[in-house]
């Protein structure tokens, strides 16, 4: 089943500002009580979002100017905490196609990979520059360049950082990587009964 | 030249090497709890894959079993629809289930270690990420997302790159009524809550070789809020004789084989690390969060960060919005803070020697009014135990509530939730926003003893003043 190639993502841009934003806050844990990731788009950023009436809270999310964007924009360490793939599920889900931010967690960095979705890091001055561009002008269009590692906005250019096997796999549609998993199965059992606690009881 | 633990465990499970350079590596022991395997199992039904290895494969439920009011069906029918999910997934791809009503059920990070299947030199994997908790038997042990269990249910193994080595020695003595928790919560305070990003912590040291398992566990568990994916301490004969006879381990013959072998897996004495950090024990005091991330800590008789204390803007924003939801004013003393609840319990602090340090003191004492209290075995191996030892009624006539084994209040995917902007004295391993189970609930992080001392006082206290701790005389 061969996966899209992703070379680059283009979109419109909303910051949502802060260090150490968390897996709780990114999708509280009361709406992972689902047995498929069906409609948690809905629920992306809830506490922070919605008041417990439901009513809007301010919030970059809830303003329709950033309506429709698809690339995320964030501070230092983000999705630290749990390693539920509730989380960049629901930030896919609720349209979004790429993260960039100063610095990601691990887990939720591959997380997010696996889902074809590409984090991007980048430093906090050139972070605030896009962001203070997409303010001045929502409807600017980004583009993070996976192949010539640079983020386009406007007029100018800023470099990322991303590690580089998940980069790759990106770029050659590998993100997913059970079908090279399933390939080597052989290899598999052979490395298995060089393992004594694998032995079958 | 010598290899970390992690190296030797790193080869002896890597099969390929995969086309963008990350290895393909096995998992030997693959636990399985109700919340992020559902989508994982429906995937493997899609594609008419089996179960690689489910005589590897060990599942629980505990994120979201209600810890009374215990029968089916639940009043929540999106946690019964999950814990008969699990049930029809492992029925139907041949995986053993601990099951409510097996006596095995429990906390999927206390089960295995108390089942015998947590062993040295092993990798272990969990949609969880407190896996880091069975490092401490010297395994190579971390969190996945469902994904993730979908390629290791499908394959044995998952792509991932190796990480560094960070070395943390622990030095000295810890003084009396400073614990594990405090240990690890104060690695986090000083090394920070992404600084082990790319990392294993291991832990090392006359503390970590003085710990019993289960104070291992504590600081393992809490490495991933340190941003280290994996956590662990070298097996030696402490871990030899905690395993001895659990079900899962080698048995009769093999048993002298199989800790030889343990044995040669912890890391030489001239392993290469990438960095090692030195903590005096003398220098760790009890250790509570005053924030909303666990590296916001500070000492029992410490004040509360002001704003301007950040040395950076990003600090600065940091403290203020953490003042802002813990309804704190920078500079005041967290000492006296008073407490609605007092949570005792999680994959941190939910074993059987937490329970019975606590009990310890606990006698003759009572919960204060206006306080409640829980107190949740973590496995229903530990409340049996518990019980046979009297501790359900020490806990019970002090006014905590005795309850059934679960991840409960943690993070509230099943009743237990705080309500409002309760406050609440927790040994468990995250204080985030809303983590509680209530948007404007706070979180305390803190050992054991202080979250019973908190009950006792119906504030945030030294527990060593409230249970006459005395400091270790001086050496003379």
């Amino acid at each position: 089943m061969a996966l899209e190639k992703i070379t680059q993502v283009t979109g419109r841009g909303v910051y949502v500002p802060g260090d150490d934003i968390d897996t709780d806050r990114i999708i509280p844990a009361r709406f992972m009580k689902c047995v498929t990731f069906d409609g948690l788009g809905e629920y992306l950023f809830h506490d922070v979002r919605k008041d417990p009436s439901g009513a809007d809270k301010p919030h970059p999310l809830n303003e329709a100017r950033f309506a429709g964007a698809s690339i995320l924009l964030s501070g230092n360490n983000f999705g630290c905490g749990s390693s539920r793939e509730h989380a960049p599920q629901a930030i896919y889900r609720a349209g979004f196609r790429a993260v960039i931010a100063e610095g990601f967690a691990e887990i939720f960095f591959g997380n997010s990979t696996q889902l074809g979705m590409p984090c991007v890091s980048a430093s906090r001055d050139d972070i605030r520059a896009i962001a203070a561009q997409i303010e001045a002008d929502p409807a600017t269009s980004l583009t993070i360049d996976l192949e010539a590692g640079v983020i386009r906005a406007a007029n100018r250019t800023f470099p990322f950082t991303m590690r580089e096997a998940n980069r790759q796999s990106l770029i050659d549609g590998r993100w997913d990587p059970i079908a090279d998993l399933l390939e080597n199965l052989p290899a598999v059992d052979r490395t298995a009964s060089g393992l004594p606690y694998l032995a079958a009881r | 030249m010598g290899k970390t633990l992690f190296q030797k465990v790193w080869e002896t499970h890597a099969v390929a090497t995969l086309p963008n350079g990350q290895t393909q590596l096995l998992i030997g022991t693959h636990l399985v709890h109700e919340v992020t395997s559902p989508q994982a199992f429906a995937m493997l039904r899609e594609r008419g894959l089996a179960v690689k290895f489910p005589h590897r494969t060990f599942a629980t439920v505990d994120h979201i079993v209600p810890t009374n009011e215990i029968a089916e069906p639940y009043s929540d029918p999106l946690a019964q629809a999950m814990i008969v999910e699990l049930r029809k997934n492992c029925r139907d791809f041949g995986i053993t289930f601990f099951d409510t009503d097996t006596g095995k059920q429990g906390i999927v990070h206390i089960v295995g270690p108390e089942q015998g299947i947590t062993q040295p030199g092993t990798t272990i994997a969990c949609g969880d990420s407190h896996t880091s908790t069975h490092g401490a038997f010297g395994a190579i042990a971390f969190g996945i997302g469902t994904s993730q269990v979908r390629d290791i249910l499908a394959t044995g193994t998952m792509a991932i790159a190796p990480l560094k080595v960070r070395r943390i020695n622990v030095n000295g003595r810890l003084a009396p009524g400073v614990y594990a928790k405090d240990v690890i919560l104060h690695i986090i305070r000083v090394l920070g809550v992404n600084g082990g990003t790319g990392y294993a912590y291991e832990y090392g040291g006359s503390v970590f070789d003085r710990f019993s398992m289960e104070e291992r566990m504590t600081v393992c568990n809490m490495s991933i809020e340190g941003g280290a994916r994996v956590g662990y301490v070298n097996p030696d004969d402490t871990t030899f004789a905690y395993l001895k006879g659990r079900p899962y381990c080698p048995q009769g013959g093999e048993w002298e084989a199989a800790v030889a072998r343990w044995r040669a897996v912890a890391s030489d004495a001239d392993a290469t690390y990438d960095d090692t950090v030195e903590i005096r024990a003398e220098d760790i005091g009890p250790t509570v969060t005053w924030g909303i991330n666990p590296g916001q800590a500070i000492f029992i008789d410490e004040e509360i960060p002001r704003t301007d204390e950040g040395r950076t803007e990003s600090e600065r924003e940091g403290i203020r919005e953490a003042l802002e939801h813990m309804k704190f004013q920078g500079g005041e003393p967290i000492r006296g803070k008073r407490i609605d609840v007092a949570f005792l319990g999680s994959c941190t602090n939910g074993r059987l020697s937490d329970l019975q340090e606590v009990a310890k003191y606990l006698k003759g004492r009572h919960v204060a009014a206006g306080v409640k209290a829980i107190c949740v075995p973590g496995s229903q191996g530990v409340a049996r135990v518990a019980e046979e030892l009297g501790l359900d009624k020490v806990f019970s006539e002090a006014g905590f509530e005795w309850r059934g084994a679960g991840c409960s209040m943690c993070l509230a995917m099943n009743p237990d939730k705080l309500i409002g902007d309760q406050l609440c004295a927790s040994s468990s391993n995250r204080n985030f926003k809303g983590r509680q189970g209530s948007p404007t609930g706070r979180t305390i992080l803190m050992s054991p003893l202080m979250v019973a001392a908190a009950a006792v006082t119906g504030e945030v206290t030294d527990a060593r003043e409230v249970f006459g701790i005395a400091a270790a005389p001086a050496s003379v």
